[in-house]
């Protein structure tokens, strides 16, 4: 699978799915989509780094790269998150929105575009759900590729 | 404007072409072929999600359906054979 048109597509594509996917994470409280949605578009884009390159060069790429640590720090982080709201309140408490923290400005009232800087803790949840689910993905589709992989011709 | 009547046709456009892509991923004898016409049945199936206004849904089916499944059957199938064997 490692012809001239896929490398070209991937040079081309790769890049723009990748930043496609981490805005989905990013503005997950603001427009459609969220942590799932953006983990999944961010793995499609390095299932396209995988698949479209020799094993050689995936595994000398994939080879520093803390998948498992990642899915781990995604679970806890989001559970850590939650327990936050536990401070005087309730769990998943959102204490962050309209405190100033980083995403936690204040919100306006009424109509408008919506900001990037607000929202609380739900972006937070969403970055951590996005690094789960785009280490999960990830991963499969790697050990699909590097486990499973013979030495076989193109074909 | 009134767009009820585009999106109903729009609709019988979907549906038709989610049979006709489903029907050729069951029919066709190469594995591959198969695989393809099924990523196309999830982008239509995406495209139907985006009509009935559920865009989170969209964008997981297209990510998920279209992509990922895709490259993984890609995956077994360059470890196999790409020719359906029938006892």
């Amino acid at each position: 699978m490692t012809t001239t048109i896929i490398k070209t597509t991937t040079r081309i594509l790769a890049s723009l799915i990748l930043v496609f996917g981490a805005y989905i994470i990013l503005h997950g409280h603001l427009t459609p989509g969220g942590g799932f949605q953006g983990g999944a578009v961010f793995a499609s884009g390095l299932a396209l780094l995988i698949v479209a390159c020799e094993d050689e060069i995936v595994k000398k790429r994939f080879e520093k790269v803390p998948l498992s640590p990642l899915e781990s720090i995604g679970a806890l982080g989001f559970l850590g998150t939650a327990l936050l709201g536990l401070m005087g309140y309730t769990f998943f408490k959102n204490v962050i929105a309209n405190s100033g923290f980083i995403f936690g400005g204040k919100t306006p009232i009424g109509i408008n575009p919506g900001y990037l800087n607000t929202g609380g803790t739900l972006a937070y949840m969403n970055i951590f759900v996005g690094m789960k689910v785009l280490a999960g993905l990830t991963s499969i589709v790697l050990i699909f590729f590097l486990l499973l992989g013979g030495k076989k011709d193109e074909w | 404007m009134n767009f009820s009547a585009l999106f109903w046709a729009l609709q019988v456009l979907v549906g038709l072409g989610l049979i006709i892509s489903a029907t050729a991923a069951i029919r066709f004898k190469n594995l591959i072929s198969a695989v393809i016409a099924m990523a196309v049945f999830s982008l239509i199936l995406s495209l139907e999600f985006y009509i009935l206004q559920a865009p989170d849904v969209a964008i997981a089916e297209a990510g998920v359906g279209a992509c990922l499944t895709t490259a993984m059957y890609l995956l077994a199938i360059k470890n196999t054979t790409d020719e359906e064997v029938i006892e």
